[in-house]
């Protein structure tokens, strides 16, 4: 059952994660993107793991993906997915992709420090006693508030401060956009 | 896990949907009466059915209070013609309503409705009890815009488009409120409340046998209820349907079943709403807070009753929530509806800032509650070699 | 000259609306306790008020005679055209022969009818009127809201005025036949 399901749902996010890149019309495009996010959050699922699935479909289906058609919606895109790309930026992604390949076949089939025979070798992760679930700190949403107010607590903050900044950059570069002198019109000077 | 448990799922899900989807249909009947007593008029009382309606006094009775109106209703929708526009993007038209009404339907899973005892010990009445509930109710309904903006655009013209679009925004700026008004309930059921460090329902409600929180923190709930009106489209905040500058909204170039579907989805959200806000807020299934000084039994009379306490356990839930829905609906025909702009300026300029502000002032309450009452409490914690965090109250862990 | 209306600025309850939501939330509750003033309309029916202009119908006099001698008077009034007329002779050997005249049919087409009443206030034989009284029109075809003459005699009845016209001429001409003193 649990095979079943995860042979199914890896098919469909690697299906649909396929279909975003070679589909030529934005709309589909973030539709297979949510259609890719939900099978990883099932995948998710069936490593017991509910939080991360609940916050992968509560964070990028629920509300990133939403701003994403939000924008491509009010933005006339058909026309711009028309644009034939630079030839640079063809051979970059190229090359890119031939990076990945490489690095992926040498993790996968030969160089990586885990050998499948050993990965089987592997002892077992230590059990909490009597607890039938290895899993446990991954699922408790507990677990993870623990984590990252005590062992995590610097990189949480950093990362907080950091999309701080990420926002205060996107308000000032909203606010240049356009010649100067040309703000938005205040309420006093429309009255 | 046996193939009966799963039919048994199967069967308990199937009864559940066919519930929400009849307290949908008659929450429709619901709406028609309770606006037409609003503006002095009678509402529905014609449609009868040929059998029932002859019992002699019963029957005209429920005529009156009509009762097969939601029937007539449906069958009407099923029964009407479905075009489908010339100009509309056929898979995306069809798919949008679909999407609109299955995420309320999803989130029902994590809804417990009830209470029943095994050996003297409390369980819920739910389908899956899962520890991240109230996120997991949150996240698939926030994939209910989905439907919406996506009917908008598929119906391919502009007041539908219109309609979508401002869902979609309406719906982003709500979410965070909403969620940050829930942050304060949870502090409190799995602080002072003495909850287990989960996010289930269930511990929600366990946790408000001394004070409903409605109580307690009336103002994340006020902020609840208004981002819960705004999530579900009601009323006040129906910019993305207001016939009269968007025709229908995101809904105008629908009709017949599909439209019923986009109707329906609207009453099944508001249900699921209505519920959430009773679990978080209003005590769930609970007869009476105790406020500390009434006895115990008065939040759960029925403890010691079996099957008809938890049957009437479940009966105090629906009327909590029934109360709900006749408020959304009232509200619905007493307010005029918000401007866009002011719609944006109260999300973003007053609900969040609101919300902020009770985590921070709840935060700091819980924070004095915990050093001066509960230190001995607070389960001590140990760093692993392997960096996993443990809790040395194991029992509290392995639920 | 504009007149620049002083508004006092709003306390602080007003601005957050609470105060004025909860007001009209009361008036809505209010509201639903009132009386209900909907008129369930086939087993209720509305005071009809006097003069009102009903659907037009044909009228019999006491004696059962009817009244109208197809003079096509209505018909050629009627703004809409919606009265036509078979006119036809009243056959000889009949009480009423010296009438002459009688409708062979007489169609109101109930589609084009605008109840002005026209037709009533140009008949000379008073028989035709637009009774006080409404039916519902309803119907598939377009021949179901024409009235025929039968129709339209069901729906006019008898009046109750006793002008006797006919009579009174009949017996006149009787009397001179009889070799009165004209």
């Amino acid at each position: 059952m649990q095979d079943f399901f995860f042979y199914l749902f890896s098919a469909l996010t690697v299906l649909s994660a396929l279909l975003v890149v070679v589909n030529p019309n934005a709309v589909n495009g973030a539709m297979y993107m949510i259609l890719s996010f939900i099978g990883m959050a099932v995948l998710f699922l069936l490593l017991d793991a509910f939080f991360l699935a609940v916050l992968q479909v509560l964070v990028y289906a629920g509300a990133v993906m939403v701003l994403f058609l939000f924008i491509i919606m009010l933005l006339d895109v058909e026309r711009a997915s028309k644009v034939r790309p630079k030839a640079l930026s063809t051979a970059a992604a190229l090359v890119g992709f031939g990076l990945l390949v490489v690095g992926l076949g040498y993790l996968f089939l030969g160089g990586g420090s885990v050998t499948p025979a050993e990965l089987s070798a592997a002892p077992e992760i230590p059990m909490q006693d009597g607890g039938t679930n290895p899993m446990e700190f991954a699922t408790a949403s507990r677990s993870f508030g623990y984590g990252l107010f005590t062992k995590y607590m610097l990189p949480f903050q950093v990362t907080g401060f950091l999309l701080l900044i990420a926002m205060m950059g996107v308000i000032v570069l909203s606010k240049r956009l356009g010649p100067s002198g040309q703000e938005e019109p205040t309420t006093e000077a429309v009255k | 896990m046996d193939w009966i448990d799963i039919l048994l799922k199967v069967v308990f899900a199937f009864l559940m949907v066919m519930v929400v989807m009849t307290m949908a249909g008659y929450s429709v009947l619901a709406e028609r009466k309770i606006a037409s007593w609003i503006q002095g008029r009678v509402g529905p009382n014609r449609t009868a059915l040929p059998g029932l309606s002859s019992i002699p006094v019963l029957g005209p009775m429920l005529v009156k209070m009509g009762i097969w109106q939601p029937l007539a209703d449906g069958v009407k929708f099923l029964f009407k013609e479905d075009p489908i526009p010339g100009h509309v993007k056929k898979f995306y038209y069809v798919l949008a309503p679909m999407i609109s009404l299955a995420p309320a339907l999803i989130t029902m899973v994590v809804l417990p409705f009830g209470v029943y005892y095994v050996d003297g010990q409390a369980m819920p009445l739910v389908l899956a009890n899962v520890d991240i509930g109230i996120l997991f109710i949150l996240a698939v309904s926030s994939l209910g815009v989905y439907g919406i903006v996506i009917g908008g655009w598929a119906a391919n013209s502009k007041y539908p488009f219109y309609g979508g679009i401002r869902s979609s925004a309406q719906m982003i700026s709500y979410e965070l409120a909403m969620g940050m008004s829930i942050l304060p309930v949870l502090m409190w059921a799995n602080g002072p409340a003495g909850g287990l460090g989960d996010l289930t329902l269930y511990n929600v409600v366990t946790s408000q046998q001394a004070v409903w929180l409605v109580f307690w923190m009336p103002v994340p709930a006020f902020v609840f209820l208004v981002s819960l009106f705004a999530e579900t489209n009601r009323m006040p905040f129906d910019a993305p349907e207001s016939e009269t500058e968007l025709v229908g909204g995101f809904h105008t170039e629908y009709g017949s079943f599909k439209f019923g579907l986009y109707f329906v989805a609207e009453y099944a959200h508001m249900i699921i709403g209505s519920a959430v806000f009773t679990l978080l807020f209003l005590g769930g299934w609970q007869l009476f807070p105790t406020f500390g000084i009434l006895p115990d039994w008065v939040a759960n009379p029925w403890a010691g009753w079996g099957w008809i306490g938890s049957v009437l356990s479940v009966l105090v839930f629906i009327g909590k929530l029934l109360f709900f829905i006749v408020f959304f609906i009232w509200v619905r025909w007493t307010l005029p509806r918000f401007r866009y702009d002011q719609i944006m300026n109260l999300g973003w300029k007053y609900l969040v800032p609101i919300a902020l502000a009770c985590i921070f002032i709840y935060a700091l309450i819980i924070a004095g509650w915990d050093l001066m009452v509960a230190v001995e409490n607070t389960p001590a914690e140990v760093v692993q070699p392997d960096g996993q965090v443990v809790t040395q109250q194991e029992d509290l862990i392995t639920h | 000259m504009a007149k620049v209306v002083e508004r006092k600025p709003l306390s602080f309850l007003e601005k957050t609306y609470i105060p004025q939501i909860v007001g009209g939330l009361t008036i809505t509750l209010k509201n639903v306790f009132r009386p209900k003033v909907t008129l369930q309309y086939p087993e209720e029916r509305p005071p009809i008020p006097q003069g009102y202009r009903g659907i037009p119908a044909l009228v019999k006099d006491p004696h059962g005679r009817e009244k109208c001698v197809s003079c096509q008077l209505c018909e050629f009034v009627c703004p809409p055209k919606a009265i036509r007329i078979t006119p036809g002779e009243i056959a000889e050997g009949s009480e009423n022969e010296h009438v002459e005249k009688a409708p062979e049919d007489f169609e109101i087409n109930m589609l084009r009818c605008i109840y002005c009443g026209l037709c009533q206030e140009v008949c000379p034989e008073e028989a035709i009127f637009l009774q006080g009284d409404f039916n519902s029109l309803v119907g598939t075809t377009r021949e179901e809201f024409v009235n025929h003459k039968d129709k339209l005699y069901e729906l006019g009845g008898t009046r109750p005025d006793e002008h006797y016209k006919w009579d009174k001429k009949k017996e006149a001409a009787e009397q001179a036949a009889a070799g009165g003193h004209h």
